[in-house]
């Protein structure tokens, strides 16, 4: 029985070929998503050990508040330099250096522009001589404090040589430096992972990176010889007490490798949901061709049961040949995936400025989920059509019965019940009742939304199919094949549905940005009371920031009536960490916003006092004149009294502190402000004079508030852009679907193709015929993706009208190209299985049994 | 007029007032009415009849194939009737073979392993003596290792009849197995039909309308509306056509 199976599948490659082409784009992703992962991460434990090789114990304080990465800027807690004296003091300690290091050291380029990084980061620290890992290619390390030493990353991408001046921006604005001396890394490297160094003196870096002189933020401890790092670690704790986080080179390593991961999987969990989507796409490829299969196969399948095979034997059949197909598929998606994963590492390690590499590597987790997914997906897939099987009647095999075309009444009950099941989940799960589970509740409805709606396609396909085909059937052979792609809705149907997918995803998230976009651009052009916008691009957890002295440059320039600067941090306010603004103006920044008070004043904030808006005033429980301590990241925690609540905006909210308050903030420069200009003042008047003021400032331009608003909304479309490229994949997948059922059906219908070529159809309408087959169900399946797809966006941005998504907008040209491409899709879709039909030779076809 | 069948307790396969209605209402069509039929071991029965007079519905009927509205049905022992799936599925396996007009053959296995699929789907080892004395019988030896598409029709089904008789089934039942060849083509694997149930004692009911095909076996029963109207013994293929010309008078007249 296996072998006749086996035999079964191997004289019929073409279809082992098509139906695992979608397994195959699905695991790759999956897999190439883990080696992606995999070999990143290996990389940066290279570079973590390395960058820890010369420490054995490394000594930090616990820093003020825990921040995390993804929600805002880190900064190391300082300590004052006699810790040192303690430190070295401690038996057994053979070395100990006092580092003065953090991130935030932006050196402007020979061109005037800042050198972005794009994740890793730009270290600004003392120099403290080579080392194993660091050694000097020209030049000497800093001796005055207008001397520095970068890194050969650095000199390479700013061009800069010793004996350069160079401007660096730090916790202070703009300040010069003369380059003397670049250095580079043990192996011949330029960077760590692409990271920025630039090495000032001990006085200067701790002013400058850590913003009080006489503090280090970090010590490396050398064992003496024979001495366990582990009990140095102990004993050095002990000696220091509270307050100090006392760790092995070795465990700091480990952290940082750690932490990187984290922002690794992130990425990793992204890759994976698309294919997550392109494997569920495949599913209905799959379910397909093993239903047309087996269709197709009624009379062999009969035969085995006549001659003996139980039902579980027909569905083993069908089974065995799903493993064999997911087997096969899993295999190449897994090679593909590690090439994938290869190319993505170099391109990842090419972008972040030079990366270098450990070796490609094939994790476990790669294989693992490559056969499982590949092997689950297929078999899921081919359980229906193998029970349809095992249905087969014996007798089937002597008879020439025409499967009935069966109801659709069950199938299309199912799909209701189906469908208002995924409606109510999603109901659920957009209203928000469904707590910490909302994620998984929405994505649930969705795709029960999609099971449902797929369910229902027969049933809705036929007076569609038949409308869309009078489209496209002016002639004959158009006719005919209008007439093919309605006569099994089945089919058309799930052929159609697995395009739905990814053109309903693309379509519901166009019309949830697209939403977004409008209503914050009509809430912004009615709130913002400013013509001129000073910000920047933000490229990393680093905002970009700006002198401060421009404020009031600024707002001594004729012709502009107010400014008011922006600062902003995580702190620590009572018991819940929370974003906290600190602005020049309050007063300015209360017209320019049109805040409104709803308790106390909102025009004026003195030293420890802050506002704060309705909505976090009433989640929290506070009233003016309540008092809480606030820690920042800098400093220690103070007390606070709320002065005044101003009416929540979708644009402006939260916590509101004088500009005082912002020398502790992570970034102590603003990082926004806005000009409210005189009246009568003009807007081209004016500009040019910020622009002059923001000269060394290079991080941050200015710009009127239509380009502003631009500027702030770009981020959608470029959203929009990454997850149609990705969803572009889950299309692709559908496409072959449509290829598969019309090779399949042009297959099954050979003796009829014979029978039109015989009687007169000419190679050119056979053709023709197959293609407006394609276009009808390919059309077909994006207008059910389009609407659907906008569906689900408009339930979203209903949803979402509370947060500020007050207009609806349909992303009418979108849809109209996806029908376009759709069309597009049928017609290239069709070319191969076309192709074959014309090709057919008549008498054989006439002939065939 | 009902024949009278013989009873014989070496009954191989029987039928007893079995009843088989297609349809309900306007649309019903009553295939067969009350037939009574035995089988005898190691005997070639052929069933003959005018297009649409119940013969393939027998057939089906009595090799499990289709559920009877009433009546009874048993091969050997083993009633039929009320059996299930598993049970349709292991009288199949054990005690039915099937020759079909089609041939049937998987055109991805070769001969030999068309022969053997029964046994192998049944899980069951071939005995090798009687697998080379029915290779030899139907003459295929130098063939095993064809696929159908590259023997002849006759060759094909000489293969469909070895695959049947692999298994020394009970009762092999042929479904107008010379339908598809030529007379000579026929005539040999008829010819080895014959052999197979005057040597082997193979017991085999074969539906045909040929009557040149029914002269070969030992026996004919005729069925007309359902209903088993006459029976020749030893029959010849002139006695054959004079029996269907008078029931295609009868059911002329009957009309």
């Amino acid at each position: 029985m296996l072998r006749a199976t086996l035999k079964s599948l191997l004289a019929r490659k073409l279809r082992l070929i098509l139906s695992g082409l979608a397994v195959v784009l699905g695991v790759m992703f999956v897999s190439g998503a883990f080696v992606l992962t995999d070999t990143l991460g290996r990389s940066f434990d290279t570079i973590f050990s390395d960058a820890y090789v010369g420490t054995d114990v490394g000594v930090s304080a616990k820093p003020k508040i825990d921040v995390n990465e993804m929600e805002g800027m880190p900064v190391a807690a300082t300590f004052p330099a006699a810790t040192l004296d303690k430190v070295k003091a401690v038996p057994g300690v053979a070395s100990a250096t006092g580092l003065a290091m953090a991130d935030g050291a932006r050196v402007i380029g020979s061109n005037g522009k800042v050198l972005t990084s794009f994740g890793p980061p730009q270290m600004g620290s003392n120099w403290i001589g080579e080392s194993g890992l660091v050694t000097l290619r020209e030049g000497s390390g800093p001796t005055a404090d207008d001397q520095v030493a970068i890194n050969a990353g650095v000199a390479e991408a700013a061009k800069l040589s010793v004996g350069d001046r160079v401007g660096v921006l730090t916790l202070q604005p703009k300040r010069e430096f003369t380059v003397v001396g670049i250095f580079g890394y043990s192996g011949d490297r330029d960077s760590l992972g692409g990271a920025q160094e630039v090495a000032f003196t001990e006085r200067a870096a701790q002013e400058l990176m850590l913003g009080q002189p006489g503090v280090f933020s970090e010590l490396t401890v050398k064992a003496a010889d024979g001495v366990d790092p582990a009990a140095l670690r102990d004993d050095i704790a002990t000696a220091l007490g509270d307050g100090y986080v006392v760790k092995t080179g070795e465990q700091l390593s480990d952290d940082a490798s750690a932490g990187m991961k984290e922002g690794l999987a992130f990425f990793n969990n992204i890759l994976l949901g698309f294919a997550g989507v392109a494997l569920f796409v495949g599913i209905f490829l799959i379910l397909n061709t093993f239903s047309i299969i087996v269709a197709q196969r009624t009379r062999e399948l009969a035969l085995l049961r006549a001659i003996g095979a139980g039902r579980r034997q027909v569905i083993g059949s069908v089974l065995v040949e799903a493993v064999v197909i997911g087997l096969v598929a899993s295999v190449l998606g897994l090679a593909a995936g590690i090439g994938i994963g290869a190319l993505l590492a170099y391109v990842f390690g090419q972008s972040v400025g030079g990366l270098q590499l450990a070796g490609i590597g094939v994790p476990a987790s790669a294989v693992i989920s490559s056969f499982v997914v590949g092997l689950l997906v297929t078999v899921v897939a081919a359980v229906l059509p193998a029970l349809r099987a095992s249905r087969i009647p014996p007798v089937a095999a002597m008879q020439d019965i025409a499967t009935p075309d069966r109801p659709l009444t069950k199938i299309s009950a199912a799909g209701a019940v189906v469908s208002a099941l995924g409606g109510t989940l999603l109901a659920l799960g957009l209203s928000g009742s469904s707590g910490d589970n909302t994620l998984w509740t929405i994505l649930g409805g969705v795709l029960l939304c999609f099971v449902g709606v797929a369910l229902l396609t027969p049933l809705i396909s036929r007076p569609v199919v038949s409308l869309l085909g009078r489209l496209f059937a002016w002639s004959v052979p158009g006719k005919l094949g209008r007439l093919n792609s309605g006569r099994n809705p089945r089919r058309t149907a799930i052929t159609a549905a697995a395009l739905m997918v990814g053109i309903a995803l693309v379509t519901g998230v166009t019309v949830i940005l697209d939403s977004a976009k409008s209503s914050i651009t009509a809430l912004a052009e009615d709130t913002i009371q400013a013509e001129l916008v000073i910000s920047g691009a933000q490229t990393g957890p680093r905002p970009p920031s700006f002198d401060p002295a421009v404020l009031q440059k600024a707002a001594e320039l004729p012709g502009v009536a107010m400014v008011a600067g922006l600062y902003g941090d995580r702190a620590q306010i009572g018991d819940k960490q929370a974003w906290i603004t600190a602005t020049s103006d309050v007063a300015a920044l209360r017209q320019i916003y049109r805040a409104t008070p709803t308790a106390g004043s909102i025009d004026s904030l003195g030293p420890n006092q802050l506002l704060v808006d309705s909505d976090t005033a009433k989640e929290r429980g506070l009233a003016v004149g309540d008092t809480m301590p606030v820690q920042l990241s800098r400093g220690d925690a103070q007390t606070y009294t709320l002065t005044g609540i101003y009416a929540k905006s979708d644009l402006f909210n939260g916590f509101l502190v004088p500009a005082s308050a912002a020398t502790n903030f992570a970034v102590p420069q603003p990082i926004q402000a806005y000009l409210q200009l005189a009246p009568g003042a003009s807007v081209d008047q004016v500009m040019p004079k910020v622009e002059t003021l923001l000269a060394d400032s290079p991080e941050v331009s200015v710009a009127d508030r239509a380009d502003f608003i631009d500027q702030q909304t770009s981020q959608f479309d470029q959203l929009l852009t990454m997850i149609q490229v990705l969803l572009a994949l889950a299309i692709l997948i559908a496409v072959l679907g449509i290829v598969n059922t019309l090779a399949l059906s042009v297959l099954e219908r050979t003796r009829e193709l014979g029978l039109l070529r015989a009687i007169g159809l000419r190679r050119a309408q056979t053709m023709r015929m197959i293609t407006v087959e394609a276009v009808v169900i390919s059309v077909f399946g994006a207008l059910l993706g389009v609407v659907v797809g906008t569906g689900l966006g408009a339930a979203v941005v209903r949803a979402l009208r509370e947060d500020g998504i007050t207009q609806l907008v349909l992303p009418w040209t979108e849809m109209g190209v996806f029908l376009g491409l759709a069309a597009v899709v049928g017609v290239v879709a069709a070319v191969l299985p076309a192709i074959r039909a014309a090709r057919l030779n008549v008498l054989g076809a006439i002939a065939h049994e | 007029m009902t024949a009278t069948v013989a009873q014989d307790s070496q009954t191989a396969a029987r039928a007893s007032d079995v009843w088989k209605v297609y349809g309900s209402g306007e649309a019903q069509v009553v295939a067969l009415r009350g037939v009574n039929a035995e089988f005898e071991r190691a005997r070639f029965t052929a069933i003959m009849g005018p297009s649409g007079s119940g013969k393939s519905t027998l057939m089906h009927c009595l090799a499990g194939l289709d559920s009877v509205t009433r009546g009874t049905i048993h091969i050997g022992d083993t009633a039929v009737t009320g059996l299930g799936d598993a049970g349709l599925t292991k009288l199949r396996r054990d005690k039915v073979g099937f020759i079909f007009q089609q041939f049937n053959l998987l055109p991805t296995l070769t001969a030999q392993e068309n022969i053997l699929l029964p046994l192998s789907i049944a899980g069951r080892k071939a005995d090798p003596e009687w697998l080379d004395t029915v290779i030899d019988t139907v003459g295929l030896r130098d063939r095993l290792n064809h696929r159908p598409a590259q023997l002849s029709g006759g060759q094909q089904q000489r293969v469909a009849c070895a695959r049947a008789l692999a298994s020394r089934p009970d009762v092999i039942f042929a479904d107008e197995p010379t339908g598809n060849l030529d007379s000579r083509a026929g005539a040999e694997v008829l010819g080895f039909l014959r052999r197979s149930v005057a040597e082997y004692q193979q017991t085999i009911v074969m539906v045909t309308h040929d009557p040149v095909a029914a002269s070969y076996a030992g026996r004919v029963i005729f069925l007309a509306d359902g209903e088993i109207v006459s029976e020749l013994v030893e029959p010849t293929p002139d006695t054959v056509l004079d029996t269907m010309k008078k029931l295609d008078g009868l059911s002329e007249a009957g009309h």
